[in-house]
């Protein structure tokens, strides 16, 4: 401990009767409440502080359009749909089915987070080996090649590819934004989250209430 | 019986190096710190692999937190544009016919983030700002029928559009990870409303999985500026 350090004992002088000596005072300071301050002030600091900087992610959503001519068709052999239901620490509350919905929802499929990557990854390289052989876009690949992008082999190949995300009432929007950040992950191109239709839904809460 | 004396040995240590340390330290956080702006409400927000940095611009923000309570901020780059604060505030004032006074309006400007319906604006604004929220308000309506979230922010582009056209204004959205989807669909949807079509979502950094399409062309473009 730090002690309050008042005079020298003066060590080694020797005090004869009358040699009056004037008091040596020491120079040392205690720093203890100093000490303490400074780490006041640094928990404060700490604890203000932000230290991560949050990143942004990028998000673009079409206009709402009634006129059939400007909306995109899909493919339905190019198409995978997620669907996000009520999730849990158990349950993930993901779906999918690639393609179209049966009527008798015979292709639903319940997955989860770390299921679902190799769904998208194993659909993408199917779409993007079926462009291979309409061998249209090697002038795409090359403008790619040439401006040093990074995946320019696939470039044109895997834009047919569409992701569908379609989340539920129930669903978080933590969850949804997995589901978006394993479209970067993967590199998918074209995705959209849109509206769950009420067969979807109602598979989503068959599905629930039977576990 | 001669006792064994123990030296005294003085328990004092030199506190010299610590002081000097901790100092630095604290000169360091007193450096680097920013304060966090005042929240209305926590919000934890998901996490992405995005690498887009959030930067200080003219932004229009829109934050919802888990229970769905949506709020309304902007904010402005230059100094000079601070005066876009009282213009929107104004516009919203004068359509919206809330007869706001002087000291509301300022209250408005030290502090934007509403996250009230219109008819409670006038006495949220009459509390100042740094106690405003000490209540949780009940946050700006997003439904189909009123969404007074659009208007916000249809005032807001209008106001920086005015200014300036080629002003460049980030819309963003903020929400919690617990919140549930309708609360992010009704914000989205007021986007669409105001013409928005594209934004910016607030996340939390997070490292690309390894194995995955995006940890291959972040090596190969870490590999490439090595050896160039």
């Amino acid at each position: 401990m730090a002690d309050i350090d008042v005079g020298s004992d003066g060590g080694g002088h020797k005090k004869g009767p009358g040699v009056k000596k004037a008091k040596k005072l020491s120079t040392r300071v205690d720093m203890t409440p100093m000490v303490d301050l400074g780490f006041l002030l640094i928990t404060f600091f700490i604890f203000t502080t932000t230290m991560s900087t949050p990143n942004t992610m990028a998000l673009n959503v079409p206009k709402k359009t009634e006129d059939e001519d400007k909306r995109i068709d899909v493919k339905e052999s190019n198409a995978l749909t997620i669907m996000l239901g009520k999730s849990s620490e158990a349950n993930p509350g993901l779906y999918y089915y690639l393609g179209q919905l049966e009527a008798d929802g015979s292709n639903f499929k319940t997955s989860n987070f770390a299921d679902i990557r190799q769904v998208i990854v194993d659909k993408r390289k199917e779409v993007m080996s079926r462009h291979l052989h309409e061998n249209s876009c090697q002038e795409i690949q090359q403008k790619a090649k040439d401006k040093n992008k990074p995946n320019w082999q696939n470039a044109c190949l895997d834009k047919d590819f569409v992701v569908v995300i379609k989340p539920n009432k129930e669903a978080k929007y933590g969850r949804t934004i997995d589901v978006l950040d394993e479209m970067a992950i993967n590199d998918v191109k074209a995705f959209a989250v849109v509206d769950i239709t009420p067969q979807e839904n109602e598979l989503i809460i068959k599905t629930q209430g039977g576990k | 019986m001669p006792s064994i004396k123990i030296p005294r040995k003085s328990t004092a240590t030199d506190m010299t190096p610590f002081v000097d340390v901790a100092f630095l330290i604290l000169s360091f956080f007193m450096l680097a710190t920013k304060f966090k702006p005042p929240e209305p409400a926590p919000i934890s927000t998901p996490k992405s692999v995005s690498a887009d940095q959030l930067t200080e611009e003219n932004a229009v923000l829109v934050e919802f937190d888990s229970t769905g309570r949506v709020f309304f901020s902007m904010s402005v780059k230059k100094p000079e544009h601070e005066r876009l604060k009282r213009t929107l505030i104004e516009t919203i004032n004068t359509s919206k016919n809330l007869g706001l006074t002087e000291a509301e309006i300022r209250s408005f400007e030290r502090n934007t983030v509403i996250g009230v319906p219109f008819r409670e604006l006038k006495a949220t604004l009459a509390i100042p700002p740094d106690d405003r929220y000490k209540k949780l308000p009940a946050g700006i309506p997003t439904d189909s029928t009123n969404n007074e979230l659009a208007e916000w922010i249809t005032t807001a582009k209008s106001t920086f559009y005015n200014e300036s056209r080629s002003m460049q204004v980030f819309y963003m959205i903020k929400g919690d990870n617990n919140a549930v989807y309708p609360s992010f669909d009704g914000v989205v949807e007021a986007m669409r409303r105001a013409d928005q079509f594209s934004y910016k979502l607030v996340t939390d950094p997070k490292e690309a999985p390894a194995g995955s399409e995006l940890y291959r062309q972040r090596q190969q473009a870490r590999g490439a500026s090595v050896t160039p």
